[in-house]
């Protein structure tokens, strides 16, 4: 089901996930974000950051487990744990800021 | 009681090898076997990559897909060690054949000859050959 942004229209997998990601620009993964009900804060942002720096290095979307480790080598321990990363995005840090990223559902465990 | 997810225990770690033989494009093989190893590595098995034939071809430095219209998938072999994947072993007498040396790989490996590696593969569990 495509998006609508500022007039602009984005197709989207059947779970959301922007289909080309190139497309994606802060817009979008803050319209994302709305449409599930969440406001993206400085946060979130630097998660979806983080993520995006991840994808254009390794060209994947990290597993959970290996999205936790890497931000708490980049961010500290402090945001690099499971209830830090769960709080920001509830519905799965992964899964849920990926999609937010304009990424690519993560390969295997989210 | 135990959860179902916990009745194995620590002592059940297998084991586990894939072998990569085919070059990275042209067909699925080279992606699906990353990407399996990727969703296994979750499992914390004790896991390793064997490059031996033309599956060398998928460590190798500076693909440019470009022409054949693939995505390079190869910068994901950078990320294994994220994923605490770090024994990747490269058949020397393959990479010999083609002209390379492990100075033309984009990852760190170990190099071995055909008959360590075929004494390691008997020392596993489970072999997956992609």
């Amino acid at each position: 089901m495509p998006i609508e942004v500022n007039g602009k229209s984005y197709e989207t997998d059947e779970e959301g996930y922007l289909a080309n990601l190139n497309e994606w620009n802060p817009e979008v993964g803050a319209a994302m974000a709305k449409a599930d009900g969440c406001d993206l804060t400085d946060s979130h942002w630097e998660v979806i950051n983080f993520l995006r720096e991840y994808y254009e290095e390794y060209q994947i979307a990290p597993a959970v487990r290996v999205l936790t480790k890497a931000i708490g080598k980049k961010l500290g321990e402090d945001k690099g744990n499971s209830k830090y990363l769960y709080e920001l995005f509830p519905y799965g840090p992964a899964k849920q800021a990926c999609k937010y990223a304009g990424l690519p559902k993560p390969t295997g465990c989210v | 009681m135990a959860e179902p997810w916990e009745e194995e225990g620590p002592g059940t770690v297998k084991k586990f090898m894939y072998v990569n033989r085919k070059a990275p494009y042209g067909t699925i093989y080279a992606l699906e076997s990353l990407e399996v190893v990727l969703i296994a590595a979750a499992f914390e098995q004790d896991v390793s990559l064997a490059f031996l034939d033309d599956g060398v071809y998928e460590l190798k430095k500076g693909q440019d897909t470009a022409g054949i219209g693939m995505k390079n998938f190869s910068p994901t072999y950078r990320a294994l060690e994220g994923y605490d994947i770090e024994k990747l072993y490269v058949e020397a007498e393959s990479l010999a054949e083609r002209g390379l040396t492990e100075a033309d790989l984009l990852v760190p490996v170990e190099v071995m000859s055909r008959e360590a590696l075929a004494k390691m593969m008997d020392e596993q569990d489970v072999i997956l050959s992609f």
